[in-house]
């Protein structure tokens, strides 16, 4: 499969001398007619992809000469799909990398809807917030008992998303720092299985994305602010990463118009009813 | 028609052929750019920082497999060995189909009932950072998931012993448990090998209930109490695992380093199923 998609690319990049990218895709726009469907690739992020798909149902009611193909794959998969263009847009739950402005400066960041991150642990447990320095000594496996940060004694289980994670590597960008997570923290490949994870061990803790937060966990206050919009909104929050739409170069025809729905009235309430920040 | 069953049974000789040839070619990159032995025998795997041993994956997959069969076997075939020369004709017709029910229930299931049932009994051990998730978990699991696999082998295989050797034993004067011990299960004993290594091939390429009750960390596991059985506490990755978690985010040397993770598994499976075959062969010239 990858080889085709590297076959077609580098056949491309004989034909169409292109930037960073290989390939002159863009949208493939109706010729005149105008009862031509447009197609819009979308691939990357698995956390921005449920937007996603909510909100092509959504513009493809409006615009039905519109269709969107959303696929997943992860941020990076996004970012370099559209650097590549081989898509038309590409999806990240995280900040674009500097590494990755450099390789290709034609790329164009677009946030559709901010996400915080929270911690959130076993709804047994005694603690109702950490500093921030605490988080980090605790994900790290250097505070391994509740009673070191005001808890009863009982041992700190962590638990994480595995390595190339966005959320994962948004958690370490805004709260770790340089500081690893610790490498014997359960590793769960998903926000569900951390949260089962965390319902069902008791002292466990971990980070989940906003739209993950419910009964069977308790969030966690950080410096004081506990995980909610209100508190994103009111600055006193620190945990929130962008969820971006990335794209070769300025958007033309329907990709733009795409874009422009997502960031306008209709494209926010979708965000905000599906539990995440708008812009 | 000949023509025909020949060709069928060489696509699958040429279908085993292409995936592991293409499993290596994606893999050549990382080998070149890692090295193998240094693959092999590392023990960090930090795709970010451009580390990728996988040692600790491979003893992970070794030591769960052990556990799965050191549970799994005594279970199974006591299983088959009731079922073929004890069991009462109604009570077989019960048992029987349940277990090979176990074989339909999917992966997924086996793991999300090991992540609410079989972690929290095994929180229950006492011990520096137990929490659950670990190698006996995954093990428990796993022996479950193998049981219909050994233990439908083995009873066809006890059932294929001809009736006149246990006839004989018994008119020699032999208990029924003598008969059963010393002729029956030696008997079928190559039958019951090629059971355990069918077995012991499902265990190592089990995935998706592993990543949910193993806990996936990248660690050499080591006995966390005095008691080196404590080993089977600790947390661990399996290779299946390994693969199963970072392809869909991996790009470059990372993707290639998961095909070679893939190439290993291949070959460790390839050795279990010869080494089947060597005891097979060694058991019949006897």
């Amino acid at each position: 499969m990858r080889n085709y998609i590297i076959l077609t690319a580098t056949l491309a990049a004989l034909a169409i001398p292109g930037g960073c990218g290989q390939q002159g895709r863009g949208a493939s726009e109706a010729d005149g007619t105008g009862n031509e469907t447009t197609e819009i690739t979308v691939v990357g992020s698995t956390t921005v992809q449920p937007l996603a798909e909510l909100f092509s149902e959504a513009y493809e009611a409006i615009d039905p000469n519109v269709r969107v193909i959303i696929s997943g794959g992860g941020s990076s998969v996004g970012v370099k799909s559209a650097t590549e263009q081989t898509a038309d847009v590409g999806m990240a739950s995280r900040e674009i990398k500097e590494s990755e402005i450099q390789s290709c400066p034609e790329i164009v960041i677009h946030t559709i809807a901010r996400d915080g991150i929270a911690v959130v642990a076993n709804p047994d447990l005694g603690v109702d917030g950490i500093t921030m320095e605490q988080a980090r000594g605790i994900f790290a496996g250097e505070i391994t008992d509740w009673s070191e940060v005001g808890g009863a004694p009982g041992m700190i289980t962590v638990a994480a998303r595995e390595e190339g994670s966005g959320t994962r590597s948004a958690f370490e960008d805004l709260v770790m720092g340089d500081v690893f997570i610790s490498e014997t923290a359960i590793l769960q490949p998903s926000n569900g299985a951390i949260r089962t994870t965390i319902a069902s061990t008791p002292g466990s803790i971990a980070f989940i994305s906003f739209g993950y937060i419910d009964s069977s966990t308790k969030p966690i206050a950080i410096d004081g602010a506990l995980p909610t919009a209100e508190n994103v909104s009111a600055g006193s929050y620190p945990v929130v990463r962008p969820l971006n739409m990335v794209t070769y170069g300025e958007p033309t025809g329907a990709v733009a118009e795409w874009l422009e729905f997502i960031v306008g009235e209709d494209g926010q309430a979708i965000v905000v009813a599906e539990g995440y920040l708008p812009i | 028609m000949r023509a025909v069953l020949l060709i069928s049974a060489l696509a699958s000789v040429l279908i085993v052929l292409l995936i592991f040839f293409f499993t290596l070619k994606e893999a050549v990159p990382a080998f070149r750019e890692v090295g193998v032995w240094k693959m092999l025998s590392g023990t960090v795997w930090r795709p970010g920082n451009g580390e990728f041993g996988i040692l600790a994956m491979i003893t992970g997959s070794g030591l769960v497999t052990l556990g799965a069969i050191l549970i799994g076997v005594p279970l199974a075939l006591s299983t088959a060995v009731f079922l073929s020369e004890i069991a009462p004709e109604w009570i077989v017709r019960i048992v029987r189909p349940s277990i090979e029910l176990l074989a339909g229930i999917p992966s997924v299931v086996y793991g999300l009932f090991g992540m609410v049932v079989i972690v929290p009994l095994v929180r229950i051990i006492p011990a520096p950072g137990n929490a659950g998730y670990g190698l006996l978990s995954a093990s428990i699991v796993l022996a479950v998931m193998v049981l219909p696999t050994i233990a439908n082998i083995s009873e066809f295989a006890i059932r294929s012993v001809p009736t006149g050797y246990r006839e004989g034993s018994l008119a020699l004067g032999a208990t029924r448990w003598e008969t059963i011990s010393r002729v029956m299960i030696p008997a079928a004993k190559p039958g019951i090998i090629s059971a355990v290594v069918l077995g012991l091939g499902r265990a190592l390429g089990e995935t998706i209930a592993m990543i949910m009750v193993i806990g996936n960390s990248v660690i050499l596991p080591r006995a966390i109490t005095g008691n080196p059985l404590s080993i089977f506490l600790s947390r661990a990755r399996t290779l299946t695992g390994n693969i199963a978690v970072e392809i869909s985010y991996a790009t470059g040397v990372h993707e290639s380093a998961l095909f070679a993770t893939g190439v290993v598994l291949f070959i460790l499976i390839m050795l279990v199923n010869s080494s089947a075959g060597f005891l097979l062969k060694k058991g019949a010239h006897r």
